[in-house]
């Protein structure tokens, strides 16, 4: 499977270096390394769930009991969450991190994909969502932190664009 | 069958003692009649999410006690969520679900739970060992009480009559409520 090993790595170190200790995901394909990352690591809280806007729940909890969090989905899970984003995390302030891989965009081949990728970042402007492209290793640390700086001093939702030229290696 | 607002009563002793999230419209604005404090939080949107809250702060303050106060329209809109408390079963939280077969706050009509869909035996099968129906409050404060005790999850589910308050928004900002609570948390 060529999604990178590398970067995940590269994401993975920069959530904990971050402060993050409870990562709530739904797999997807981009996500695989990540989610081993999180589940071999004794200081970090996997939530597995059954559908992603659990997750903006869980996060708000762990939040106000003092908890950072992150949330790991696709951008058709982002698709799935939009009311428990607008409902419980913008109505309620609650600062939250979203990492979603951006599926659908150029390059994309699986059919299925596409009509997911066509409308998010629309969709994220739309909810007025500070959002950021994670396309290459030399900036994920320094955006990673950063869009958490915003969440917290905002107190809102913030996300960043796992894109295919950081998540994904081409076979030769 | 028992009324929310007597079973609230009933139980009371046992919020204030625990951190306590609750569900919108009715469950919220009964609470609040009885006596709001800085450890209760109203989830007065987001319909489903109440449990996932509570899972949220039960997994990040092991040591706390939680007490969800779910419904069962909510419940029906979240039912993967009790999977996911089943998966990570945590030892601090009590789920209790009203169920007045009902969306008693947008006009009343009748939910799943009416014609005969079963929460505790979904949560059981979900997972949760410990998950049961009463119809009393008596029942409900014994069942509440040995859930505290077990010290394991529980979703009790509690039969009540499809009454409510007269108005749901009550003097308790939004706001307000979640940053008293988010210090209450920080302080104990």
């Amino acid at each position: 499977m060529p999604v990178s090993t590398s970067s995940s790595r590269v994401i993975y170190d920069a959530l904990k270096a971050s402060g993050i200790r409870l990562v709530s995901a739904l797999p997807e394909t981009w996500l695989v390394h990540l989610i081993r990352m999180a589940e071999e690591d004794p200081e970090m809280l996997l939530i597995r769930l059954a559908k992603e806007e659990e997750g903006v729940g869980i996060s708000a909890g762990a939040h106000l009991a003092g908890v950072k969090s992150a949330m790991l989905m696709q951008n058709h899970g982002f698709l799935a969450s939009i009311n428990a984003i607008v409902s419980c995390a913008q109505l309620y302030r609650i600062p939250l991190l979203m990492l979603i891989s951006y599926r659908g965009e150029f390059g994309e081949r699986d059919p299925w994909q596409t009509e997911g990728g066509s409308v998010t970042e629309d969709l994220l402007r739309a909810l007025r969502i500070p959002f950021a492209y994670l396309d290459s290793p030399a900036h994920v640390a320094s955006r990673i932190l950063k869009a958490q700086t915003l969440a917290g001093s905002a107190n809102k939702p913030v996300a960043l664009l796992l894109c295919r030229d950081l998540m994904w290696e081409e076979p030769a | 069958m028992m009324r929310r607002l007597d079973a609230l009563n009933a139980i009371y002793p046992r919020l204030q003692e625990s951190i306590v999230v609750t569900i919108m419209g009715a469950v919220a604005a009964e609470l609040q009649s009885i006596g709001h404090q800085p450890n209760f939080f109203y989830l007065q949107h987001a319909m489903g999410l109440a449990s996932s809250m509570g899972l949220g702060i039960a997994l990040s303050r092991p040591s706390k006690r939680v007490i969800v106060l779910d419904g069962d329209g909510s419940v029906l809109m979240n039912l993967g969520g009790l999977t996911t408390l089943a998966r990570y079963q945590p030892k601090n939280l009590v789920h209790v679900v009203f169920d007045n077969e009902s969306l008693l706050s947008v006009g009343g009509f009748p939910t799943a739970t009416s014609t005969g869909s079963d929460l505790a035996a979904i949560a059981h099968a979900s997972g949760i060992q410990h998950a049961c129906t009463v119809t009393e409050v008596e029942a409900l404060v014994v069942a509440v009480n040995d859930a505290i005790a077990r010290r394991e999850l529980a979703t009790i589910v509690a039969k009540v009559e499809a009454v409510g308050p007269a108005a749901f928004v009550t003097d308790l900002g939004l706001l307000e409520n979640r940053f008293e609570f988010q210090r209450w948390l920080r302080q104990h």
